[in-house]
């Protein structure tokens, strides 16, 4: 299943398993990711699943290339049937003080804001991965009418809970963060918690994600 | 209880808890962490007699002032810096790679560091911190870690337990040698770029911008040139790991950088370079040097093997 492995350096594996993007090659990213993960080997400091890649990063006074590649190879990965999927609604306020790229994304994408709120709330979206900063989701697929660039210009901080959008991803800043995405609400939700050292969060890789729309007397009462 | 501790007069610039990192969460955002200088880190505990991997207050060009109270205690600190310490009657100059013992009412001032980054003060006792997935490190961009994920702050107070009674003088014979070639291992996107650009990559100096700290390290000099693309799809990164955005001037991922990125990765330090380069201030002009797979590693063996090598002299 995996295309293609190389060294990352002198200490991981990239683990090349296609190059689109798609469920189908990243389900198969998630499922060695989960594979590996449950066999505890020594030496592995740490698995990047992303889109369609994993990395495998080892410690170098433990391990080498050769030998984790040869784990790897050799490994028998969890079946479809046994990959674990949540399903997680996460509600978002879209008053104008929170949906920040509204005016942008109507503008670029030539449709009303309540059109773009039409095709975003209430559709289900897969959890490629998650990272870059702690507990932030990558959600796909959206709508073509949806599909934006980012910001020209990326923002120095864009608030901690805000919901954006880029291509055909949408994503919500776990962290007040720079960033370059269509911000189109905020969610009151806590989506990473880093007292609960077991699930700290609240989204995974393989999920399937739902957004509802909540008004700002809503968004005020879940903060409290 | 809690009545040895250091009270902080001036915190310095970027002054952290920090101990071994923490592994197994990049999948969900969080980097290693940790020591930037693994060597100088694990030597400062062992001259105060601590286990290696105990956690200790690095800091960064400028250092902390601490007024200390309590019991005697030993403290060590490594890399290349200027301390001083301040007794009632007396100022002593201090030296890196030595204990020193402090009494009641003393007075450390890490001045600062000598033409490098990072400096380490450990303690012959046990920095009171909480531990988050089994490490102390301060991760401020997640506020994860010991002092609730935060630099350490001006009138702060650090407490330290367990002191150890057998306090005797430690010291190593050691110089922080400085590389300027950077030795690297090409990278899964390294035929993205143009001849010229793989040639002034591995040929020309480049100089470390002040855009670094401990997420990265930010390189200008000639551009290098994308005949590919400029992005890639997102994908997992490690410390190391250089990636050439757009405006062709590289980047190096260091300890606190975000787990994911989209930028081609034209190549990786090796491991056993890594201490020396994020050492590197901001000025400095670095050049790279290309080795293969099988050479990293010995050269990582070697260089491991000088580090145990230092830490059994004490």
């Amino acid at each position: 299943m995996i295309k293609n492995i190389s060294n990352l350096g002198d200490a991981a594996l990239y683990c090349d398993f296609g190059s689109e993007v798609n469920k189908e090659i990243n389900s198969k990213v998630i499922r060695y990711f989960k594979s590996i993960q449950k066999e505890n080997i020594d030496g592995i400091n740490n698995l990047t699943p992303s889109y369609n890649k994993l990395i495998i990063s080892f410690d170098l006074r433990k391990k080498n290339f050769q030998t984790i590649k040869k784990l790897i190879e050799n490994l028998n990965i969890t079946n479809d049937d046994e990959l674990e999927t949540n399903r997680i609604k996460i509600p978002v306020c879209c008053d104008e003080n929170f949906s920040l790229d509204i005016k942008r994304l109507e503008e670029k994408l030539q449709i009303t804001r309540d059109k773009i709120y039409e095709k975003f709330f209430g559709k289900e979206f897969f959890c490629y991965m998650t990272g870059f900063i702690a507990g932030m989701p990558f959600l796909g697929d959206l709508e073509n009418e949806l599909q934006a660039k980012r910001l020209e210009t990326p923002r120095v901080k864009v608030p901690k809970g805000s919901v954006g959008l880029t291509e055909q991803f949408a994503n919500v800043y776990t962290f007040e963060s720079p960033g370059g995405w269509n911000i189109i609400g905020n969610t009151p939700q806590v989506i990473f918690d880093s007292t609960n050292e077991n699930n700290p969060n609240l989204i995974n890789p393989g999920d399937v994600v739902t957004f509802e729309q909540i008004t700002k007397e809503q968004y005020y009462n879940n903060n409290e | 209880m809690n009545k040895n501790y250091f009270e902080i007069k001036r915190a310095g610039i970027n002054t952290t808890f920090q101990d071994q990192g923490r592994g197994n969460l990049y999948h969900i955002g969080i980097p290693f962490s940790g020591a930037m200088d693994n060597r100088n880190f694990q030597i400062s505990n062992k001259l105060v007699g601590n286990e290696v991997n105990f956690p200790i207050i690095e800091f960064a060009y400028q250092g902390p002032l601490l007024k200390y109270f309590g019991e005697n205690i030993n403290f060590a600190i490594t890399g290349d810096v200027k301390f001083i310490i301040r007794k009632k009657n007396d100022n002593i100059e201090g030296n890196c790679y030595q204990s020193f013992t402090l009494e009641n009412g003393d007075e450390l001032n890490i001045i600062s560091t000598n033409k490098s980054v990072y400096g380490y003060l450990a303690v012959s006792g046990e920095f009171d911190v909480n531990y988050q997935w089994s490490s102390c490190s301060v991760n401020t961009k997640a506020n994860i870690g010991a002092n609730n994920g935060k630099k350490i702050e001006d009138g702060q107070k650090i407490y330290i337990l367990n002191i150890n009674k057998n306090l005797s003088d430690k010291k190593l014979n050691y110089i922080n040698t400085k590389i300027e070639n950077i030795r690297v291992i090409q990278g899964t996107n390294f035929d993205y770029f143009s001849d010229e650009g793989k040639k002034i990559f591995f040929e020309k100096e480049f100089v470390i911008s002040k855009l670094s700290d401990r997420m990265g390290m930010r390189l200008e000099g000639p551009k290098i040139e994308n005949i590919v693309d400029t992005n890639i799809k997102s994908e997992g990164l490690l410390k190391g790991v250089i990636q050439v955005p757009a405006d062709g001037n590289p980047i190096i991922m260091l300890s606190d950088h975000g787990t994911i990125g989209g930028y081609p990765k034209i190549g990786v330090v090796i491991s056993a370079d890594y201490d020396k380069l994020v050492q590197l201030t901001p000025g400095s002009k670095i050049k790279f040097k290309k080795v293969e797979l099988a050479d990293a590693e010995i050269l990582f063996k070697l260089y491991d093997l000088e580090t145990q090598n230092l830490i059994s002299q004490i």
